[in-house]
């Protein structure tokens, strides 16, 4: 393996090595919700008020990039907030169903915005994203998500998301706790969706769509939701795997589009039926697997 | 008097559930609450818990109104409950149920815990400590990293009691805890039961096994189609014609 | 003005037949499909194929694309419903096997006839138009309104009147009753299925048939739509459904007509937020809809 080689091969998959980090990002922010079990699908709208926001200021100011990225975590937290408040009173499919409403909403939104140039969105943002900081705000993501399991804060999800009623007579504020984590899971869209609007080189409200949010929770779903870093499992999977079909898929003559598409069906179809906690939980479930059938053979 | 409840009134569609009941429990008392089947008992708990709200009446612990106030904030008032139906979270271990009940008495800023503070991390064993000592205190503590939904009947309903401990309440709601339990599992709860109040808890204990009641509580009070129709120390309300006709007489449980 | 009336009734009724489908199994089942769009959208290409490749006329086309989607949506039940049926997260999961089928379905789709618009072939649809009033209103329009009502009066016949409808209404109150009673749950859930998808095959034969345009993703945002209409209408409730989808249709073309195109989709959107957080259950719809 020469070095040329390895530079190739950096080229050649750069771009999924990045996609994987922001799709973990993204994953995550729809698992922030899902660890106090609330299905929030408006992380599309989150990421859509990061993106803007950050190229905006990139356009007309000369902020460092840390600022903007600063500004495009921040904002969607306090968006967060107001539509949190009414909407997290609702129960599971209403609140999934209001967060649509509202995603869709501030899609239709910026489409309409002149100052951002409508349905074109902005183009020519100039590449101010590298891989590493991808990797570094997931880190950062995934360090928040380790330390809160555990702690006060992190017992307290899990019962929310187990028996809400009864983690409240318990003196859990679960109201408070879901706000923010609704609030945390925008702040992580927002990131991502700076990010990649500096690395795609453009911000288009059509990338916002229902459709996106559906995918990043299809990382979460099939990478699973019981371990913090499942999410990113379910990313790195289902982003690496068009590149491995794209190989496939051109010897056997199926467009790319639909195969990729099929494939990510199939396996979240698989995943929700089989494997209900995710690939990320194959290890575990393998080793108790193997130690039932020695204590068989034993017997 | 700690709690008090005063004319608690609950309809649901027009019928009383709860149909003005007034009852009393001191500091440091074990409260028996005692009436056939759909007599308003479990209503009444959750009426104090907070689950529901009242129709009308007061509901005071030390002083201060409780009813109206989400269950949360009852709950730091320094009441507790277990459940009729057991609410462990099936999930989560033994240890782990107890340690969540413990929330309200804990004090873990969680940036202590990002930065890999030594006292976050002295918190947290203190806390798995006093965890345990509860365990230890049901007797369960060889099934402390067991997962709830794998724990017997028996053994949940102990679990669910040191949770409702963890947070060292002034007043403990105890629904039905001995439900389907044997007479060594009974007698077990009832010296739990009398350690409790011992140490300065009240508990407000909703039995159907009479004779349970009898033996561990203070005071009963008798609960029929959400009215009181009796109150009083285990004798007297054992001599109660009326509650002789309503409930011992013809559903007597031992 | 009575041509946006007229518009907005015809827009409406497309939604309403859409919304009754979704509204039906989440009466009987409180789970929401949203496999539904797929059957949708490929009820369309069949009646399209049918009429195209197998020159049937359109008036026998489109019972027999009906029909294709009330066996797809027993096939929708038996692979992402009834396994799931008993777990204790069935309602979110089943909300993604149904994303997943949908998937799966759109992908087929997508590799057999490819991304791009399909069209009716000249002749195969009513071109004429007359005047009402001061509307015009092509036949098309009439077939259409014509067709979604007495699918709307059929079901509302099989609901009061027939045994399966006696059925249907009570799993959708209480399956364990049901059961105690006698009845087979999992044949009535799978009828409310074929019902319910047979339903949404028409709303995309007559959607694909009015605008003249079939498409992989036409399903997508009539899926989102008929959200805010069931919600609108109460979720279970099928006059909701219907009432609340005239509603829509009437609102988007008003929309359209004072305030501009670019704010259509946004209206159906607004509705359903300000429903959800004023009013969760709706016009017609019952049950408390907030956390315990």
């Amino acid at each position: 393996m020469s070095l040329e080689s390895l530079q190739d091969l950096w080229l050649t998959y750069q771009s999924t090595v990045a996609f994987i980090g922001l799709n973990g990002l993204l994953a995550l922010s729809v698992y922030t919700t899902l660890s106090c079990g609330q299905l929030s699908l408006a992380q599309a709208a989150f990421m859509a008020i990061g993106a803007y926001a950050s190229a905006i200021l990139t356009f007309h100011t000369q902020a460092p990039f840390a600022v903007n990225l600063a500004v495009a975590t921040l904002a969607p937290a306090l968006v967060a907030i107001p539509l949190g408040l009414p909407v997290l009173r609702l129960k599971g499919v209403f609140l999934a169903i209001a967060t649509i409403g509202f995603g869709e909403v501030v899609r239709i939104f910026f489409v309409n915005l002149d100052f951002t140039n409508g349905a074109l969105g902005l183009t020519a943002v100039p590449q101010r994203t590298s891989v590493w900081m991808i990797y570094a705000a997931l880190a950062g993501a995934l360090f928040v998500l380790w330390r809160i399991r555990g702690s006060r804060v992190g017992y307290a999800l899990e019962a929310i998301r187990e028996d809400e009623p009864a983690a409240r007579t318990m003196g859990i504020h679960a109201a408070r706790y879901k706000l923010a984590m609704l609030a945390l899971g925008a702040s992580f869209a927002g990131l991502a969706g700076a990010l990649e609007a500096h690395y795609t080189f453009m911000v288009a409200p059509g990338t916002y769509s229902f459709t996106r949010v559906v995918d990043m929770l299809v990382y979460a779903v099939v990478g699973g939701t019981s371990v913090f870093y499942g999410p990113v499992v379910g990313a790195t999977f289902l982003t690496a795997l068009p590149e491995v079909l794209r190989e496939i898929s051109s010897r056997v003559g199926l467009a790319p589009g639909p195969l990729r598409l099929f494939v990510n069906g199939v396996v979240l179809l698989l995943v929700i039926l089989f494997l209900p906690e995710g690939i990320s939980s194959l290890p575990r479930r393998v080793r108790a697997w193997l130690r039932a059938r020695r204590e068989a053979h034993a017997a | 008097m700690l709690l008090s409840l005063q004319g608690v009134r609950r309809t649901f569609g027009g019928l009383a559930a709860v149909d003005g009941a007034s009852l009393e429990v001191g500091t440091g008392e074990v409260h028996g609450l005692i009436g056939p089947n759909g007599a308003g008992k479990t209503t009444l708990l959750n009426l104090i818990s907070g689950l529901i709200p009242p129709t009308s009446g007061a509901i005071v612990l030390d002083g201060e109104r409780l009813d109206g106030l989400p269950s949360h904030v009852i709950a730091s008032r320094g009441v507790t409950r277990t459940y009729q139906n057991i609410r462990l979270f099936p999930a989560l271990t033994a240890a782990d149920n107890v340690l969540v009940g413990a929330h309200l008495k804990r004090h873990a800023p969680l940036w202590r815990r990002m930065l890999f503070l030594p006292s976050a991390a002295v918190e947290e064993r203190a806390a798995r400590e006093a965890t345990l000592a509860l365990l230890e205190r049901v007797g369960m503590t060889e099934r402390a990293e067991e997962r709830a939904s794998n724990l017997s009947y028996g053994e949940q309903r102990r679990v669910e009691i040191a949770r409702a401990l963890a947070s060292a309440p002034r007043v403990m709601l105890l629904d039905e805890p001995t439900a389907g339990m044997n007479p060594g599992e009974v007698k077990a709860i009832a010296d739990l039961i009398r350690g409790v109040a011992r140490a300065g808890h009240s508990v407000l204990l909703v039995e159907h096994n009479v004779k349970l009641v009898m033996d561990v509580c203070d005071r009963i009070t008798v609960l029929d189609f959400g009215k009181v129709i009796a109150d009083g120390t285990p004798a007297e309300v054992a001599r109660d014609p009326a509650v002789i006709t309503a409930y011992l007489g013809g559903e007597a449980s031992a | 003005m009575g041509q946006q009336i007229v518009n907005g009734l015809f827009l409406g009724s497309i939604y309403a037949l859409f919304a009754l489908g979704y509204t039906l199994v989440f009466g009987v089942l409180d789970i929401l499909n949203l496999a539904h769009q797929a059957v949708f959208m490929i009820c369309a290409y069949v009646a399209l194929v049918l009429v195209v490749h197998l020159h049937m006329p359109m008036f026998a086309a489109l019972p027999v694309a009906v029909l294709a989607g009330g066996l797809m949506g027993i096939v929708v039940d038996r692979v992402a419903f009834k396994p799931l049926r008993g777990r204790s997260d069935s309602n979110i999961a089943g909300l993604i096997s149904s994303i997943a089928l949908a998937t799966i379905l759109e992908a087929a789709v997508l590799q057999v006839f490819g991304p791009d618009v399909e069209r009716f072939p000249f002749g195969a649809v009513p071109t004429r138009s007359l005047k009402i009033g001061g509307a015009v209103v092509s036949e098309l329009q009439i077939v259409i309104i014509a067709i979604a009502l007495a699918m709307l009066l059929g079901l509302t016949w099989l609901l009061r009147r027939t045994r399966l409808g006696r059925r249907i209404r009570a799993v959708a109150e209480s399956p364990k009753a049901a059961r105690v009673l006698g009845v087979d749950v999992d044949r009535v859930i799978a009828a409310s299925f074929f019902l319910s998808s047979a339903l949404g095959a028409a709303a995309g034969v007559l959607f694909g048939l009015a605008f003249n345009n079939v498409a992989p993703d036409m399903g997508r945002s009539v899926e989102l739509k008929g959200l805010a209409v069931i919600v609108l209408g109460g979720m279970g409730s099928m006059p909701g459904a219907a009432l609340a989808g005239l509603a829509l249709g009437l609102l988007e073309v008003f929309t359209v007509a004072w305030i501009g195109s670019s704010y259509r989709d946004a209206v159906a959107f607004g509705v359903l937020f300000l429903v959800l957080v004023l009013r969760p259950r709706g016009l017609l719809g019952s049950a408390a809809l907030r956390e315990a």
